[in-house]
């Protein structure tokens, strides 16, 4: 064979109705619905920060394709940018200020992706590396929630320039303002030596858990949006169940164990997978597909790590953010899982070697 | 039937409607036609014909070399032109030896020989041989001679027949027309096989996307008797891959490196399986195929009856020709197919078919970065992480892709069909085969030369060692002699040498 028939381009001649840009497209589409109802939700400081991160990454991202040497429009044009710095203002808390957004975008990006090599060549997932980040650099404005606004929740929701100076003005947050998400609000209580039923009964109601109309992060609040994104997600066959299954299943059985064990110590399954980011993360950050598994079982075991690490994390650790923390940890056990998970290959046993003849007599 | 599980496989776009409804139609004889003398796995034939020969149709041109060859015959009578290399159709796309036929127009048949009457009386030898001088080959593409495969099986391992009319590549339509137009051949030829074979279970698989072929096979395959099964098998690339049709019908795994007669199974296609019937009842050796002339660029698809030998462009002719400049000529499914650089070059037996793809068809874009998502790892037949080899070998690590399972790769491209990076995973793979098999060439021919020198050196050392014996025994020989004749003279050797 001579070198030029060697590097010949070879077929398939067909292919998918299928690229990058469509997957972010997707992943994207299923985040309006939160999206819109969260901005309607905390109003319009949520709103600046969100378009502050997403141009921020988007700006910091062109400068590294730049100087990477490498083609800025259609690299930027596959959208991973845009939906990176989308699920970091997901978990941002939503008057946090304008500041927040951008250093945690460059973070994102250019310590989370392109020290790395860029798309695809990253261990971990840059909107958590950059979540992480902030929350130790900056533990106040990372960890000062807000009430909900929005449906006549509070008397007067902060009007644009209110949210201009909310956002941009750099005098924080008007006390009245302020409260706890659920998840902290029980573990301060539990901290307080308060049994888990009272903490939790006191905290929010199940219904607005669900909902969303409560404190937390930016996007991470309406459960029931972020499963309909979810479900969205399958349907386009953008994921697969694999890793939200495997995510969500070894919380709840763990929270519910110990629930059943120690009702007292561990709230149950419903208030574990409500809050905390718990669907935001199953459906949209442990199934980025750079940074967990290739293999479907390698998923089912990084998913099951996520879902195990964070109730820990959250349970003895005392960080409502255990599922960024549990996510971080394994991305990096990754490139373990995959050497580990391999499927078995056609004609070979588990241990790759070939199948023997008398076992088919 | 219960039907196993296959891991993997894609959903392609088939594109047979195209062609599906159009009957087989013969291609106007050619006015020449150039008939390759190697157009199956193994050596070329070696020509028993000379240039200004007249031949006649049917007529044996090349006889087969070696225990895997295969003859090639006159596709119709008429005048050798030549004898010279011609690039064929031929995966390698290198120059091949090849006969130039002018057709004389008489269309003469050479004398056949005679129909074998009850093939079910013969022996499996008796009909290999006629098989085997028929110059019958594998028509899915592989093109291996179908005689080794009768002859190999004839050992009695064989249990299975199974015969693949799954024709999974999109566009191609050749097989599901010969299915619908000529199931009666077939059935014969599957029977015949069987036979030959000792073969106690005939299952032929033919995909769901085929409703009339089954229809029609299975109501052929009935006035026969309940011995023949007709399977429908799900309408996923790539059923029709020999390893994952096995499995899928007879629940048997081929070992890693063994052939299907390893697990008792011998796969054959539809087509084959007529053109054994041709030869058997008949005695007319393979000097035609039906071929699909399809692709978006084509003004009107067609099977045709093809001569072996004719012209790529003599195809897209009789097919209304081309409605814009073909983005991309295949030889067979847009799959597996093979480029095509010409249209002045002729089809083989292993041809199926012929695209004319448009641009719009083979959705080109820039191969960019991996981004782990996994598709090619669910898609792969074979369970394999294509992405990880793919990248072991951009990293020219080919030991390790070749312990991660490059050499179980069918090269199907369901995986690079997938990715949604539009990586050319297939390319890679293809890449590091054939730079191993060039490496391997290389430390043969170094193990060669490093041989030849050792044995050059040795041959040197003996020579000189021989010289040095030699010398040293004339000197033996020369001292011993003085001595004798110094005792013959009564003289000792001291004196002599003192008195010298
Ligand atoms: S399908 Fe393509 S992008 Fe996805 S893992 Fe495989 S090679 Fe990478
Ligand atoms: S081409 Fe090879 S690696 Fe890719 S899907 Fe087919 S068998 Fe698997």
């Amino acid at each position: 064979m001579t070198a030029e028939t060697i590097t010949e381009p070879s077929g398939p001649y067909a292919h998918a109705d299928w690229s990058v840009r469509q997957i972010m497209l997707r992943v994207m589409a299923a985040l309006v619905p939160a999206t819109v109802f969260n901005a309607w939700v905390f109003g319009w400081p949520a709103v600046f920060l969100f378009a502050v991160t997403v141009a921020a990454a988007l700006i910091a991202e062109a400068i590294c394709l730049w100087l990477a040497g490498r083609p800025v429009g259609a690299s930027l044009a596959d959208g991973s940018a845009a939906l990176t710095a989308w699920l970091l203002a997901f978990s941002l808390p939503p008057y946090a200020p304008w500041w927040i957004g951008m250093v945690g975008a460059v973070i994102a990006i250019v310590i989370g992706k392109h020290i790395f090599g860029g798309l695809g060549q990253n261990l971990f997932n840059p909107a958590m590396v950059a979540r992480v980040a902030l929350l130790i650099s900056f533990p106040v404005p990372m960890t000062l929630y807000v009430l909900p606004t929005g449906f006549g929740l509070l008397a007067a929701p902060p009007g644009f320039l209110d949210g201009l100076v909310i956002t941009f003005g750099g005098q924080g947050i008007p006390d009245a303002l302020s409260a706890a998400t659920a998840l902290s609000a029980v573990q301060t209580q539990l901290g307080l030596g308060q049994p888990a039923t009272v903490a939790v009964a006191s905290a929010v109601a199940p219904w607005r858990m669900a909902a969303g109309t409560m404190a937390g992060s930016l996007g991470e609040t309406s459960a029931l949006l972020l499963a309909a994104g979810g479900v969205y997600l399958l349907w386009a066959r953008v994921i697969t169940w694999h890793v939200p299954v495997a995510l969500a299943g070894s919380m709840a059985l763990l929270s519910g164990l110990a629930n059943a064990i120690d009702p007292a110590r561990f709230p149950g399954a419903d208030f574990t997978l409500l809050t905390g980011a718990t669907v935001l993360g199953a459906f949209f950050i442990a199934t980025d597909p750079v940074t967990s598994p290739v293999t479907r079982g390698g998923q089912l075991v990084f998913g099951a790590g996520c879902g195990l690490l964070s109730w820990v994390i959250r349970s003895f650790a005392g960080y409502p953010e255990g599922l960024a923390f549990a996510i971080l940890l394994m991305n990096a056990a990754t490139p373990l899982i995959d050497r580990g998970m391999r499927p078995r290959v056609h004609g070979r046993t588990r241990h790759g070697r070939p199948l023997t003849l008398e076992r088919l007599r | 039937m219960k039907l196993f599980r296959i891991r993997g496989g894609v959903d392609v776009a088939h594109r047979k409607e195209l062609s599906s409804e159009e009957p087989i139609m013969p291609l106007p004889l050619p006015s020449r036609l150039y008939v390759p003398l190697r157009q199956h796995g193994g050596a070329p034939a070696e020509p028993v014909v000379s240039v200004g020969d007249r031949v006649l149709k049917g007529q044996l041109l090349a006889a087969p070399q070696g225990s895997v060859s295969a003859p090639v015959h006159a596709p119709t009578s008429g005048e050798i032109l030549n004898i010279g290399r011609q690039i064929t159709a031929h995966p390698s796309a290198i120059p091949q030896p090849t006969i130039v036929l002018e057709s004389d127009g008489c269309e003469e048949w050479v004398d056949l020989p005679p129909p074998i009457r009850d093939p079910f009386a013969a022996s499996a030898a008796s009909l290999a041989t006629r098989v085997a001088d028929c110059g019958i080959v594998g028509l899915g593409g592989a093109a291996f001679p179908t005689a080794v495969k009768l002859d190999a099986a004839a050992r009695g391992t064989v249990d299975t027949l199974v015969i693949n009319g799954a024709e999974c590549e999109p566009y191609l339509t050749c097989d599901d027309r010969i299915m619908r137009e000529r199931a009666g051949e077939i059935i014969d030829g599957v029977r015949i096989m069987a036979h030959a074979l000792g073969a106690t279970r005939i299952v032929i698989a033919i995909e769901r996307n085929k409703p009339q072929a089954l229809d029609t096979m299975t109501r052929a395959a009935d006035t026969v008797g309940p011995e023949i099964l007709i399977v429908a098998i799900p309408a996923r690339y790539p059923m029709g891959s020999e390893r994952h049709l096995v499995l899928l019908v007879t629940g048997r795994e081929i070992p890693a490196r063994r052939l299907p007669a390893d697990v008792g199974v011998s796969v054959h296609n539809v087509a084959t399986a007529r053109a054994v019937h041709r030869a058997v009842r008949v005695g007319e050796p393979l000097i035609s195929r039906v071929m699909t002339v399809s692709g978006g660029a084509v003004r009107r698809p067609r099977n045709l009856e093809v001569p072996i030998g004719a012209l790529v462009c003599e195809l897209l002719d009789a097919a209304g020709g081309t409605t814009e400049a073909p983005a991309r000529l295949l030889a067979g499914g847009p799959m597996m197919g093979q480029p095509l650089h010409s249209l002045v070059v002729p089809v083989v037996k292993g041809t199926s078919g012929i695209l004319a793809l448009a641009a719009s068809e083979i959705r080109t874009a820039p191969e960019q970065g991996c981004i782990r998502c996994g598709t090619c790892v669910s898609v792969c037949p074979c369970g394999l992480v294509p992405m990880e080899m793919a990248a072991l070998i951009r990293h020219e690590k080919l030991e390790q892709a070749v312990a991660v399972g490059l050499h179980d790769c069918v090269a199907c491209g369901s995986c690079a069909y997938a990715c949604p990076s539009h990586i050319p995973l297939v390319q890679y793979f293809h890449y590091a085969k054939g730079r191993l098999k060039q490496l391997g060439h290389e430390q043969r021919r170094r193990d060669l030369a490093r041989r030849l020198a050792a044995s050059r050196a040795e041959r040197l050392e003996r020579i000189a060692r021989a010289k040095r014996e030699a010398v040293a025994a004339r000197k033996a020989a020369a001292a011993a002699k003085k001595v004798a004749e110094a005792q013959a003279h009564g003289d000792g050797p001291v004196g002599s040498a003192a008195g010298s």
